[in-house]
């Protein structure tokens, strides 16, 4: 028996009272308002992918539709996989990473405030170039991970292209800021007691994350300064006629972009066994196992990238190597399964809407892991690659793993960033009818792409069979895209009601239920100590059930750090660099000397100013 | 900086300093956008068709000579830092000025050697081996530059007297981002200069 | 009642099969419902593609119903009340750990040696035997096929005969492409800087449809095209029908043979409609020797009918449609569709449409109305010569 997890302040003074104004949401640095900054964001894209996705989707409901031109589709389904991976599941995960990383490893913020609020601002700034693309009639059209040597000046000629790359690199820029203060967050400062192996699960996950994403992106981001060469300076990295290899794009653009699906879907990992032990009433099964699976994972997952690539005729040493690894990752995978259903089995199920949602995730991420399978044997792979059957697999393991995830995070974690509980009726409502659209759409698209539809087509002729199908997967989307009408709709509901939540409505077992919901700016008033994994229940344990709800308490004697706008401006200039990037061949190079200069003046400011 | 004095009193689980730990992270991303960079010169080696190639352009004598100055300023920067971590100012001033000016020869030579190629009729555009090298070796350069920048910066702050002990950690940050710079030139120079 | 039994329901227990069962009846279907499908392979490649695939299936079949069904099982058996006692608190249990990554492991296995032993024999050529290579390229957005063989060229209706192992050598004009032709091959990419391969040997007659499998641009959504697997007969009729194309015959006195180069021609034999009909496979001997059949067709006479075939050829010749297009098989020029058969397609524009006479017309009229951002231009003919034209192209066959 030790000193408690958390401890109350007696500290004397009055209560901080935090500014609420729109001037403090664009200085701010603390980690919880920049958390909701992202999840507010990241939902609004989401909205607009779906919507780009619901046009795909009324455009396919008939066979040889006129409702989209073939030019406005393919600017759309590129659009709406670009703005889903990158400014939707990346961004929700950010807004957990956020919100819950210091709270739960016991922290008052993240290592790098200002950088934290950085890597929002151009985070928006990214998501925002992108889509100004739709002004121009010039959005990307060449696929979410555009082959060379369609993207090539010759053959996309316009600025799609470069609205494309440029966008990318704004966004990683975002995203390895974020990744190094969260990887030195984690490593660095997590609260007494809490070893690497005591940490919250969710935690771990988002690590493992963190790692994948600072080793992932300079890949692309070497892939994208290559094709911009090819477009602006005239180079032939490439492009055939030059000497130029088309594969070379493939090589680079997978070693990053299988990991990044691991990026993608690891946090969904993480918030799902944070909620199976809640909702259980039991510790998570097979603690070790999950994070060795998780580290394994994201160590394997830079050794299948050209499982992306078996109709290319690599040769057959190379399509086994790669069938085998793909293989191999599907074994951890499959453990984390098994110990998500270890989890549940014995407990005592509470079935409110973050576990629907979990156990949801479960259900569905088992069949897109499962086709996934069939996908690592080239030979099937040959008939399923580049068809409706794969947008049916990444469908599953993205939206039913990846959305349905975070869709619980947010039911589970509402009532402690906003001090109010999402209603339950609506939520299980939402559940339900997300379930059965999800399933509705995307079930179909294994038999559609099977029995011969290819991926981004625009349309398709009568007579191959497809139309009762994808009417089918119309009907599913329009449901689908409602349940979240039901979504927004309790959002807006909760928030007229008072901010009353209690500070631990579900039984928790990880730091931040021993907070006030929501938790003051500096989160703890004197840092915990921790003895074991899941320490709230352990110290609701010796107190014998319940905590008393936690008191605010004053500010006083802590060090919080101020607010400032350079990251804002720095990031300003990051966006008015790529700007300028975008307009190099019309204005020559002197404006992105001048972004650079302002970028360069801004960091400087910024690294000299008083940090607290 | 005062957020220096406040993340010395603060535990942190490896004993090492935010910022520490957040350089080195940065730095084994850095290790990756090389590595592309490296790989798309290895893979693109020898496929030129026309224009200049290596054996025909590449002036291994200067760039030698640039080398063991980048490889001496690793060294000088450590006796700055030595001198920094000392309170020894003329040590800390004499090493800093000293590994400037090595980074400052360093680019000269390059900007030398890219202009002596764009004459001898290798451009970005020429061929496979104009792309790959510029590429690698001018981000390597911007690289280079961005060190040297930053440590003019902190030999100002240092001239100001606002680079006492306690804050050498902010010419540690720079110099570990200097030894980078430097161990990947390391690897860059036998695969583009001296590997046949 | 068991606790299985309890914890299911009736309905409970039927629900999940009734569905498993609905949906292996949607897989299936029949070639006729599903003229593209990968389940209904028609020649060696795709049966061991197709092996490999149920395969998986059926482990995936399984292990869907098992896991899926433990989750289920567990849902239900441990529904809790807030009241209700604390579990036992488990934290895990080491044997079962090894259990669960040793038998999925064995399932992988089961999974991966046919994997390999398919990856190894899908990229064997089989030897021996007459092995007929086809060369593909892939352009925006039609498809050339190539038979060196036989030193004819032909667009989006790939004949091939049965029996015969088919080697497709593939190369792309533009941007990357991929052959996707279920029945036969499955697909593979094709790139402008490499060849990539493959092959079949069709079992059955049929027409087939294939597609474009990689994004290339505006119109990849139809960038289709056609496999007419014949007998071995029909299919050397057919290659004999495409060289004729080129057949020469004596140049009546005064003229020169039409240059290929030339956009027009000078003086050449006039060419009645009786004698390009008389070229077409399987008609009865002209009665006069056809006229040679260069890529570029000798003018008509003079002033030819409005709407006569003769005007259509004239008008093919005069109006820039020789500058893309050939109608000799043995003289490509690899810009636009050869045209050497086009009127005996069943559809034009890599799949579009139905080789209607009508169709026909539209297309040559605004092929831009039709397919977007396809690289053939308007020409500006009015719907009169649309027709014309497109009746001399009928007569191609």
């Amino acid at each position: 028996m030790a000193t408690s997890a958390v401890s109350h302040s007696a500290a004397h003074g009055a209560i901080h009272v935090e500014k609420t104004g729109l001037w403090s949401w664009i200085t701010t640095v603390d980690h919880k308002k920049i958390g909701i900054l992202y999840g507010a964001t990241a939902f609004t894209f989401f909205l607009i992918g779906g919507l780009e996705a619901l046009l795909l989707r009324i455009q396919l409901g008939t066979a040889e539709n006129t409702f989209l031109t073939p030019e406005a589709y393919n600017q759309l389904f590129t659009m709406h996989g670009t703005t889903m991976i990158f400014l939707a599941v990346m961004p929700l995960s950010a807004m957990f990473f956020n919100y819950l990383i210091p709270l739960m490893i016991g922290a008052r913020d993240v290592a790098f405030p200002r950088l934290n609020a950085f890597s929002y601002w151009v985070f928006l700034f990214g998501g925002l170039f992108l889509n100004a693309s739709f002004l121009f009639n010039a959005a990307p059209n060449a696929g979410w991970f555009g082959y060379a040597n369609l993207t090539s000046k010759q053959y996309s000629p316009g600025l799609n292209i470069d609205f494309w790359v440029l966008g990318l690199q704004i966004l990683g820029i975002s995203s390895l800021a974020a990744a190094v203060n969260f990887f030195t967050t984690i490593i660095n400062m997590r609260a007494k007691g809490m070893k690497l192996m005591r940490m919250p699960i969710f935690v771990w996950m988002s690590f493992i994350t963190q790692v994948l994403l600072l080793l992932a992106f300079p890949v692309i981001t070497v892939a994208l300064i290559l094709l911009t060469f090819d477009r602006v300076f005239g180079t032939h990295f490439y492009v055939p006629a030059g000497g130029g290899d088309p594969l070379l794009w493939q090589h680079l653009f997978w070693i990053f972009g299988h990991p990044e699906v691991y990026i993608l879907i690891l946090p969904a990992f993480g918030i799902v066994s944070e909620i199976l032990p809640v909702f259980s009433r039991k510790p998570l099964f097979g603690y070790a196992a999950m994070v060795f699976s998780g580290i394994f994972i994201a160590f394997l997952g830079f050794g299948v990238w050209s499982h992306h690539m078996f109709a290319t005729g690599m040769g057959p040493i190379a399509d086994t190597v790669f069938s085998l690894s793909t293989m191999l990752i599907a074994i951890p995978t499959g453990v984390k399964i098994f110990n998500w259903i270890g989890t549940v089995a014995g407990g005592s199920l509470q079935m409110r809407t973050p576990m629907y949602f979990a156990l949801g995730f479960i259900a569905m991420f088992i069949i897109g892991g499962l086709s996934g399978v069939m996908h690592a044997s080239p030979p099937a792979d040959l008939q399923q690659t580049d068809t409706y059957f794969v947008v049916a697999h990444f469908h599953y393991v993205m939206f039913g793993g990846s959305i349905f995830a975070l869709t619980a995070g947010a039911y589970y974690w509402w009532p402690k960033m906003f001090g109010r509980m999402l209603n339950e009726g609506l939520g299980k409502a939402h559940f339900w009818l997300m379930l059965i659209g999800f399933n509705l759409t995307f079930f179909p698209m294994h038999f559609v792409g099977l029995h011969g539809m290819p991926r981004r087509v625009y349309t398709y002729p009568d007579g191959l069979g497809f139309e009762l199908m994808n009417q089918i997967e119309t009907a599913g989307s329009l449901l689908l895209g409602s349940s979240f009408l039901i979504f927004i709709y309790n959002v807006i509901r909760t928030s007229r009601r008072p901010a009353d939540a209690p500070a631990d409505p579900w039984n928790g077992a990880t730091l931040e239920w021993a907070l006030p919901s929501p938790p003051q700016e500096f989160n703890f008033a004197v840092e915990p100590e921790v003895h074991s994994r899941d320490p709230l229940w352990e110290t609701k344990r010796e107190r014998g059930g319940t905590l008393p709800e936690p008191a605010r308490v004053s500010s006083a004697g802590i060090h919080l750090p101020n607010p400032s706008y350079w990251p804002l401006i720095a990031a300003l200039s990051v966006l008015a660099f790529f700007v300028a990037l975008l307009m190099f061949a019309h204005t020559g190079p002197w404006p992105m000397v001048a972004a650079g200069v302002m970028l360069f003046f801004s960091v400087c400011k910024w690294a000299f100013e008083p940090a607290g | 900086m005062s957020h220096a004095t406040h993340a010395l009193e603060h535990h942190t689980a490896t004993g090492l300093d935010n910022r520490k730990v957040a350089i080195w992270t940065f730095i084994g991303s850095e290790c990756l956008f090389f590595a592309s960079l490296i790989s798309t010169y290895l893979v693109y080696k020898g496929r030129d068709t026309s224009g200049p190639t290596p054996d025909e352009i590449l002036q291994i004598p200067l760039v030698t000579f640039g080398t063991a100055l980048l490889l001496f300023s690793s060294l000088f920067v450590v006796l700055a830092l030595n001198g920094a971590q000392r309170g020894n100012r003329k040590a800390m001033l004499g090493w800093l000025a000293a590994t400037i000016i090595c980074g400052l020869f360093f680019i000269g030579m390059q900007v030398y050697e890219f202009q002596h190629f764009m004459h001898e009729g290798l451009k970005l555009q020429t061929n496979l081996f104009g792309a790959t090298f510029y590429t690698l070796t001018g981000f390597h350069g911007t690289h280079v530059t961005i060190g040297v920048i930053w440590l003019i910066t902190v030999f100002i702050t240092a001239l100001r007297g606002k680079l006492p002990p306690e804050k050498a950690l902010n010419l540690e940050m720079a110099a570990l981002y200097w030894h980078f710079v430097d161990v990947v030139w390391i690897v860059i120079f036998p695969v583009v200069y001296l590997m046949k | 009642m068991t606790s299985w039994a309890r914890a299911f329901g009736r309905t409970g227990r039927v629900a999940p099969f009734l569905v498993l069962a609905l949906a292996l009846a949607a897989c299936g279907g029949t070639s006729a419902e599903y003229p593209q499908s990968t389940l209904h392979p028609k020649a060696d490649f795709a049966r061991m593609i197709d092996g490999v695939f149920m395969t998986t299936v059926w482990w995936s079949l399984a292990v869907f119903i098992l896991v899926e069904g433990a989750l289920l099982y567990v849902i239900f058996r441990y529904r809790g009340k807030p009241d209700d006692a604390e579990p036992n608190q488990v934290h895990g249990n080491t044997t079962l750990e090894i259990i669960w990554t040793a038998i999925p492991a064995l399932i992988l296995a089961m999974i991966a040696v046919p994997t390999v032993r398919a990856i190894f024999e899908t990229y064997e050529v089989p030897k021996g035997g007459d092995v007929l290579e086809i060369e593909v390229v892939g352009h925006q957005w039609w498809w050339e096929f190539r038979y060196p063989e036989y030193g004819v060229t032909t667009a989006n209706e790939l004949h091939v005969p049965v029996g015969r192992t088919v080697l497709l050598r593939m190369k792309a004009y533009d941007v990357l492409h991929s052959f996707w032709v279920p029945q036969f091959a499955a697909k593979r990419d094709v790139f402008p800087n490499r060849t990539t391969t493959l092959w079949f040997r069709a079992d059955s007659t049929g027409y087939y449809s294939g597609q474009c499998a990689e994004f290339c641009g505006v119109q990849h959504g139809r960038m289709a095209f056609h496999v007419a697997a014949t007998s071995p007969e029909e299919f050397d009729g057919y290659v004999k029908g495409l060289q004729a194309t080129a057949m020469p015959a004596a140049a009546p006195a005064g003229t020169a043979p039409a240059d290929s180069a030339a956009v027009r021609t000078t003086a050449a034999a006039p060419v009645t409609t009786t004698t390009l009909a008389a070229t077409q496979q399987g008609s009865q001997t002209p009665a006069v020797r056809p006229a040679p059949r260069d890529s570029v067709p000798p003018p008509a006479p003079a002033t030819p009918a409005a709407g006569s075939v003769a005007e259509g050829q004239k008008l093919f010749a005069q109006r820039g449609c020789v500058a893309c297009h050939s109608i000799n098989a043995t003289k490509p020029m690899g810009i636009g569709p050869n045209l050497a058969n086009v009127g005996s397609r069943r559809y034009i524009g890599a799949g579009m449409l139905q080789n209607t006479d009508e169709n026909l017309a539209l297309w040559i009229k605004d092929p831009q109305a039709i397919k977007h951002g396809v690289l053939m231009a308007n020409l500006g003919l009015t719907i009169e010569q649309a027709r014309s034209v497109a009746g001399y192209l009928r007569t191609l066959k």
